[in-house]
């Protein structure tokens, strides 16, 4: 008998008031697979992941993890779980040596494996010289660290990381990487739920977008950047002052946030073509380049075009920057397919 | 990394996540898992209330400052209304145990509240511990901690003219009433906290509803002092009975009828509230 997949949601519905959290979503996740749940703010992440962690009943469909019903069996399915959620939730009274006992004994462990595990956790997670101080005296890291390691006393089959990295800064948010690898490494299934499209590119084997409360897209990343099509001509100026003309004589040329940087999105059909007639345009016009490549659009770019919130400062509001080049996301709007070899060819001609 | 999965429960070779504990087999194992989580919330609770000043002075200070206040101000005056040869501290002290063990409740309220509108309860929730803990560990903390601010209150007491007249085992009687009818309360205003949300409202709530239960009581004055419907009010509040029963026990008069007043209200309503508030607990999120 093939063992049941990790996760199974089928037609998942959550309605808060007037709100529908959850429109009937469907995400399957196998054992052992990274899953990254990609969506803006509201989309119904954090709704999904406290769904499957038997924290909220669904309104309608079925969720099953490893076979067992979130709404029926939900002691089985909390043996099977472990869940960092996107705040914090260790106590800040105790010390960080207190949070991971008690947890630990509440995991059915005996009181000496808690210690022991407590202890093992502590040094892991590089707590060892806080142990003793009260949570609440711990910066955003060390928490978001503590609460990570609260859910691994007992180790998790599937482990719920809801927004682990929100709000941390890059070292600490490279250490729960370094975690989440290592777990994933040992055969840990995850469904890891982020705004932040490179933790999703860079955890997840297969990423969901959700917007609005439901799936929108799913696949590998590759296979998302597939799905928009297209190629960015990206061109680093010699000197940044050629920026704007550079722009006013490349159709569909946008600036960055590297003021000498330019890039142009081109049909993925006439990637070369199109690259040829930009290096030919800008060295007849005797602008020194430092450097022309092509490559396909980052996931910022594919995951805007997929929400539809490119081009719109409302929909781009929606999702708050994540890093400092996060400024370019909103400037994806690609030409439309087919009309824009004809208005290259007009102006770059 | 066999540092960050060492199997804490089983060999090496043992699949890691078989770690999780065996599913309840029976009652017997859900009345010992219950225990253990109920105690391991509770010294989470005990805790909490030395780590937290607000707490530690809204539980000592306070009653020994009611302690001292109440007999000094109103015992001149309270006289009169007294048994001949009674003194006020020795009527008003019994009184003062139910009073404190009433208002304390509140603080059920405010903690059980703090601890939803926090992220920990979250993580309690996800766990496979058992779901009453987080309540009877709650409730437990509290008896404790209502425990040891009535042995200050004796002391101070003591200090200031008290005395038990009825021996040993009356005097540990009234303890333990005033624990059962504190215990009573706290599961009253755990049952408040899971129906009105956030800890100011529960605070609110809860002091509406104990400041005229405490005062139209036996708690500081003897009910026939008070007007006609206040009394019927007062002879009938399950305050007025602990109190009498504290009292009794404590100082001498008629023992059985209170204390078999106080044992049917409290069991009665316990029997009610505990099975109300876990379930309610369990629907809320």
């Amino acid at each position: 008998m093939p063992s049941p997949p990790a996760v199974q949601v089928t037609d998942v519905r959550k309605r808060f008031g007037d709100t529908d959290a959850l429109a009937g979503v469907r995400l399957e996740v196998a054992e052992g697979e990274v899953v990254g749940l990609l969506g803006p703010n509201g989309a119904g992440k954090t709704t999904l992941v406290r769904v499957l962690a038997t924290l909220l009943p669904p309104d309608g469909g079925t969720a099953r993890i490893f076979g067992l019903d979130v709404a029926r069996q939900a002691p089985e399915v909390r043996r099977t779980i472990g869940l960092t959620g996107q705040y914090a939730a260790v106590d800040e009274l105790l010390t960080g040596r207190e949070n991971l006992r008690m947890f630990g004994e509440l995991f059915h462990l005996s009181g000496r494996q808690a210690r022991r595990r407590a202890d093992e956790l502590l040094e892991r997670f590089d707590l060892g010289h806080a142990a003793d101080r009260a949570a609440r005296t711990y910066s955003g890291g060390m928490r978001r660290r503590l609460d990570l390691a609260s859910s691994l006393l007992v180790r998790p089959r599937l482990l719920f990381l809801d927004e682990p990295t929100t709000g941390l800064d890059p070292r600490s948010r490279n250490a729960i990487w370094d975690v989440t690898r290592e777990l994933v490494a040992e055969g840990t299934t995850l469904l890891l739920t982020t705004q932040y499209l490179e933790e999703a590119d860079q955890l997840a084997d297969r990423i969901a977008v959700i917007d609005h409360g439901t799936i929108i897209a799913e696949g590998t990343g590759d296979d998302l950047k597939d799905r928009v099509g297209g190629q960015v001509v990206d061109i680093a100026l010699a000197v940044a002052e050629d920026a704007i003309t550079a722009c006013e004589l490349v159709a569909h040329a946008e600036p960055t946030d590297d003021p000498r940087r330019i890039r142009v999105p081109v049909d993925a059909d006439d990637a070369l073509g199109a690259l040829s007639r930009v290096s030919g345009a800008l060295s007849a016009a005797g602008i020194p380049v430092r450097d022309v490549g092509l490559r396909r659009p980052t996931l910022d770019e594919v995951f805007l075009e997929l929400t539809g919130a490119a081009g719109g400062a409302g929909g781009a509001a929606d999702i708050p920057p994540h890093d400092s080049d996060d400024g370019a996301t909103v400037e994806v709007e690609r030409p439309p397919h087919g009309t824009d070899e004809d208005h290259r060819r007009q102006e770059v001609a | 990394m066999s540092t960050l999965m060492t199997d804490p429960t089983a060999g090496d070779a043992a699949p890691a996540h078989t770690l999780a504990p065996p599913p309840p087999g029976g009652r017997l194992s859900t009345l010992y898992w219950g225990t253990r989580d109920t105690w391991t919330v509770t010294k989470r609770n005990l805790r909490h209330y030395v780590r937290q000043p607000r707490l530690l002075v809204f539980s000592t200070i306070q009653p020994v400052m009611f302690v001292v206040l109440f007999s000094f101000v109103f015992g001149g005056i309270a006289g009169d209304a007294l048994p001949e040869g009674m003194t006020y501290i020795a009527f008003l002290l019994p009184g003062l145990f139910i009073h404190s063990a009433a208002f304390r409740s509140v603080q059920t309220a405010v903690g059980l509240a703090e601890d939803l509108e926090r992220g920990v309860v979250d993580r309690f929730r996800s766990l496979p511990m058992s779901r009453s803990a987080v309540l009877a560990g709650r409730t437990l903390a509290d008896l404790v901690r209502s425990l040891s601010v009535l042995l200050l209150m004796i002391v101070v007491g003591y200090a200031i003219g008290f005395r038990f007249t009825e021996g040993l085992l009356s005097a540990l009687g009234a303890v333990a009433i005033v624990g059962l009818f504190g215990y009573l309360m706290s599961w009253l205003f755990t049952y408040l906290a899971l129906l009105v949300p956030g800890a100011e409202a529960a605070q609110t709530a809860g002091f509406v509803l104990i400041f005229p239960l405490v005062f139209a009581s036996s708690v500081f004055v003897p009910p026939e002092t008070m007007p006609a419907w206040m009394a019927a009010f007062a002879s009938a509040s399950p305050l007025t009975h602990a109190a009498d029963a504290a009292r009794a026990l404590s100082i001498g008069g008629e023992v059985a009828g209170p204390v078999l007043r106080t044992l049917a209200w409290s069991t009665g309503l316990l029997a009610v509230v505990i099975p109300l508030s876990v379930r309610r607990y369990r629907r809320i999120t």
